[in-house]
């Protein structure tokens, strides 16, 4: 693996404060969403995934269509759709629109499109002022972070972490009550939604049949966002689509479950364009940006192509024991977990960071819980397949691959296997006397010390060969007479 | 141009053609439970309650008026246009600003109000939801700015779930520009998941069921 | 007279824990059964599957069928492989008609040891003994791709003197994971000492597990850290009287 990745996971490891922040915080969503799904609460979950999986295989198999229907029904009800191939092209939308209008302060909902394509950092260095308004977020972007997790992106600051960043960016007193520090928060940011110009948010959903972008939060700063400023901004993923309305029914019954054990989040918007007719208040604009970025490469891979089915719940980080171990910022981009796993090679290609779809023990823990049934040790073990061809290709992992190949052809030959392991029995050192398990190896001689037997040893004991292997054991059991048990 | 771009590449990676019908989607199962009047008061106020919103079940509409008195204790309240709080008296209680048609001034009372009263166009018992569409009578800010939230609700719009919303309104947003769904109060547990409420939202939510 | 069953006994029995092997003979031989073992046998292929070399996957999981291919019941110590021949097969040989018409024809003769016993012996009691505290692991395969999880407990609470105490991270991954645990290694030990420290709560002396690569990362760490807690395969607690 790369060095970075190697030494990121190292320093979360090492952090026990850290490792504890992590654990806990996923484990109360752990509990969070299986008292919310089990049979008493939610009786028919698992009908609810395998329709969610199929209306979003469904869309995305005819993702043209369901986006010309949204870009119909948003320019019906007084919207713009503005199509953007690449990241720089939303920040350009953006800032020709600002530019154009003199305008300067924007506030943004929580939206990880938006972080995928840095969007805040584009527009501050044209000098538009970009407030995060999410608390986790406001609290990252004061700190210059990136988000720890999809749905809670500052699990890993306590309250003196944010204590201190209060102090040093807002010049407040050191104030570390989370209830104080909150009202802090709102304090600031309730002027921002009043003096903005723009409000930027991402989308939960896209409805096609209603031209609509729903929002999903808790807080009241997407519905503030949307509400205030006399411009309404959503950038969106393509993926995002579903076909109608009523499939919310579906979706809104597994999204908050599945992320933090609701049964509805406190605020659920539907928001198809500017305010019309005799509203009182509302944007007077409306623009949905739709982000391709590589989503139409994902497309073309039907292998794979249930990466983008990703409702962005979170429950695959929270039940993933790699990623509560090694928390968000191992990750290489913005996505972690499990479906950042899967969807950055494909993103950014295999080479981005190649031992990635390996940092997995393939529990299967992920896709038990996806609310859309991505199955995502499959798409790791294609990306696996994917990676080792490139390596072929590209003349890298030659050891490895010479490996495989020699022990593909002693697996067909059992002789030869036989008598290898025999050898390897006869040369491996008797158990030591140094603690271990009777018949169990702490140490091995340095001449034996392989890397992958180094990597194995540095973390736990090695069993030693039997005296003899199942086969030996089985023909001197069938020399015996019939009946003899061990 | 991009929106061309991106729809041939969609189109070359799915192997469809611009036109192309798609077969029929899914079908949605909407199920619509069957509850009496009061089983969807009951459940709708003990969800609510589980939120740590409030509920009450007003007699009449003068007892929801005085409900709403007796909360607002004569501070400044901005209530809505809605014709329901008319009915009530809720726009005679003192201290409550009503009939606010101009965004600006909307907005500078929604900030200094202490309450923001309205009604609801539907309510959900399963969850303790209201949903409210953005009209005329009704504008967004009144139950998003000010640190309570104070709606009243005719009980006959009280609906048993989502599925039954989304059976009624099949298309929510199609007349309406927006649809909040509201269950409970502004909460966050961004910092060490600890529960705090009134984020940026109402902390306090009152409902009264008449 | 009951029909006969081969064993696959599968590389890491076959290499590192024979007793699991000899276990399982018992059991079934005990219960009418004749047992064989096609001594061709050698690995179903999975470590290259999972590595990405789908090429010396299929290579090896050729050879499985060949061996494996006259055989009614093909009996398995281990979630994992029986998972692979079971639903992998046709994954890797999703080209080619022929194997996969092979592979989808071994796919109902293949059997996970419990799961045998069970459904096909129709024995949750094989009459065995042991008397000690134990817990047991789900692994993840079993678990997840084969809803194995309440028959080996039953299996378990039928044998004499025992008690079955669940541990609170039963079906955590262990943080075996086949080349994981020594690509990153790191993680893969951390994930092995938050499960010991799970069994040293129940206070349980074995662990039990119908999966050796577990029992292998599971032993490994409980004997570094000093933990006096062995690991079991199901088969050895069944053939214990």
């Amino acid at each position: 693996m790369s060095a970075a990745f190697d030494e990121k996971i190292r320093q979360t490891l090492g952090d026990a404060n850290l490792q504890l922040a992590i654990y806990t915080a996923t484990g109360r969503l752990i509990e969070k969403r299986r008292k919310a799904v089990n049979a008493d609460a939610l009786p028919d979950y698992q009908e609810l995934r395998t329709q969610a999986n199929a209306i979003k295989k469904h869309t995305i198999e005819n993702l043209d269509h369901y986006l010309e229907r949204l870009e119909y029904n948003v320019a019906a009800h007084g919207g713009k759709v503005i199509w953007c191939r690449e990241a720089n092209e939303v920040a350009d939308f953006v800032l020709g629109l600002a530019k154009e209008r003199g305008l300067r302060l924007i506030v943004k909902s929580k939206s990880m499109t938006t972080e995928e394509i840095d969007l805040n950092e584009r527009l501050e260095h044209h000098n538009l002022e970009s407030v995060e308004t999410d608390l986790g977020e406001y609290i990252l972007q004061l700190a210059h972070e990136r988000p720890y997790h999809i749905v809670a992106p500052a699990l890993h600051k306590t309250r003196y972490d944010v204590a201190e960043i209060f102090s040093n960016r807002l010049g407040v007193e050191n104030e570390v009550v989370i209830e104080n520090q909150t009202r802090i928060a709102r304090r600031v940011l309730r002027e921002k939604f009043l003096a903005a110009d723009i409000g930027i948010s991402g989308a939960n959903f896209l409805i096609a049949d209603s031209g609509a972008v729903v929002l999903v939060e808790n807080e009241g700063n997407a519905r503030l966002t949307t509400s205030a400023p006399k411009i309404h901004i959503a950038v969106a993923g393509l993926e995002k689509l579903i076909p109608r309305a009523q499939d919310l029914a579906v979706f809104l019954k597994l999204l908050g479950r599945s992320a933090t054990g609701q049964a509805l989040t406190v605020y659920t918007s539907f928001l198809s364009g500017p305010r019309r007719g005799e509203e009182i208040d509302g944007p007077d604009e409306f623009y949905l940006v739709l982000l391709d970025n590589g989503r139409t490469k994902l497309l073309g891979d039907a292998e794979k192509r249930e990466s983008l089915f990703c409702i962005r719940c979170g429950a695959c980080l929270n039940h993933c024991p790699v990623y509560r171990k090694i928390g968000g910022h191992s990750f290489p981009w913005v996505y972690s977990g499990p479906i950042g796993a899967i969807i950055t090679p494909q993103f950014m290609g295999v080479h981005h960071e190649p031992a990635l779809p390996f940092a997995s023990s393939l529990c299967g823990a992920c896709a038990e819980v996806c609310p859309v049934k991505i199955d995502i040790p499959k798409v790791l073990l294609e990306l696996r397949a994917d990676i080792t061809k490139a390596n072929a290709r590209n003349g890298q992992a030659r050891l490895e691959r010479l490996a495989f190949r020699v022990w593909s052809w002693v697996m067909r030959h059992p002789r030869l296997y036989e008598f290898l392991g025999m050898a390897a029995a006869s040369v491996a050192p008797e158990a030591s006397p140094s603690g271990a398990h009777p018949g169990w190896l702490r140490t091995l001689p340095a001449l034996m010390n392989a890397p992958p037997l180094r990597a194995w040893l540095s973390q736990r004991d090695l069993p030693a060969p039997p005296s003899q292997s199942f086969r030996q054991a089985w023909r001197a059991r069938a020399r015996r007479p019939a009946g003899g048990a061990e | 141009m991009s929106r061309d771009h991106i729809l041939h590449k969609i189109r070359t990676a799915l192997g469809r053609s611009a036109g192309d019908p798609p077969p029929a989607p899914p079908e949605v199962r909407l199920r619509v439970l069957e509850a009496s009047m009061e089983e969807r008061i009951d459940r709708f106020c003990a969800s609510l309650e589980a939120l740590a919103g409030k509920t009450c079940r007003a007699a009449s509409l003068e007892a929801a008026a005085e409900y709403v008195a007796c909360l607002t204790g004569g501070r400044p309240a901005i209530a809505s246009n809605a014709p329901f709080l008319r009915e009530c008296g809720i726009t005679a209680i003192p201290g409550v600003c009503s009939g606010i048609r101009d965004r600006e001034e909307l907005r500078g009372l929604c900030a200094v109000a202490g309450f923001g009263i309205t009604s609801a166009d539907y309510a959900l018992a399963d969850t303790g939801t209201l949903a409210m569409m953005a009209s005329g009578s009704e504008a967004r800010l009144i139950s998003l700015l000010p640190p309570v939230h104070i709606a009243i609700l005719p009980r006959e719009r009280l609906l048993t779930n989502l599925d039954e919303l989304l059976t009624l309104v099949p298309l929510p947003v199609e007349e309406r520009s927006s649809m909040v769904l509201i269950t409970g109060p502004s909460r966050t547990a961004d910092i060490e998941q600890i529960l705090v409420r009134g984020v940026h939202g109402p902390g306090e939510i009152h409902v009264v069921v008449v | 007279m009951k029909p006969r069953v081969s064993l696959f006994v599968t590389c890491v029995v076959d290499q590192v824990f024979p007793r699991v092997g000899l276990a399982m003979a018992d059991v079934l031989e005990r219960l009418g059964y004749r047992v064989e073992f096609p001594e061709a046998q050698t690995c179903c292929g999975q470590p290259a599957f999972n590595s990405g070399y789908r090429h010396e996957a299929r290579q090896v999981a050729r050879h499985f069928l060949d061996v494996f291919e006259s055989s009614d019941y093909v009996i398995v110590p281990s979630g994992s492989c029986t998972a692979m021949i079971a639903h992998h097969y046709s994954e890797i040989f999703r080209k080619e008609p022929r194997e996969l018409e092979r592979a989808h024809a071994m796919e109902p003769k293949v059997w996970e040891f419990s799961s045998f016993l069970l459904e096909v012996a129709r024995a949750d009691d094989v009459g065995a003994r042991l008397d000690e505290v134990v817990t047991y692991h789900d692994s993840c395969h079993a678990l997840r791709e084969l809803n194995i999880k309440a028959g080996p407990r039953r299996l378990l609470r039928n044998v004499r003197g025992l008690e079955l105490r669940e541990m609170d991270t039963a079906e955590e991954c262990c943080g075996f994971g086949g080349t994981f645990s020594v690509k990153f290694a790191e993680v893969s030990g951390g994930m092995a000492r938050t499960k010991i420290d799970s069994i040293a709560r129940t206070g349980a002396s074995a662990v039990v597990s119908i999966d050796s690569s577990c029992l292998m990362q599971l032993q490994g760490a409980l004997s570094r850290a000093g933990l006096p807690v062995r690991t079991m395969h199901l088969a050895e607690v069944l053939a214990s009287r």
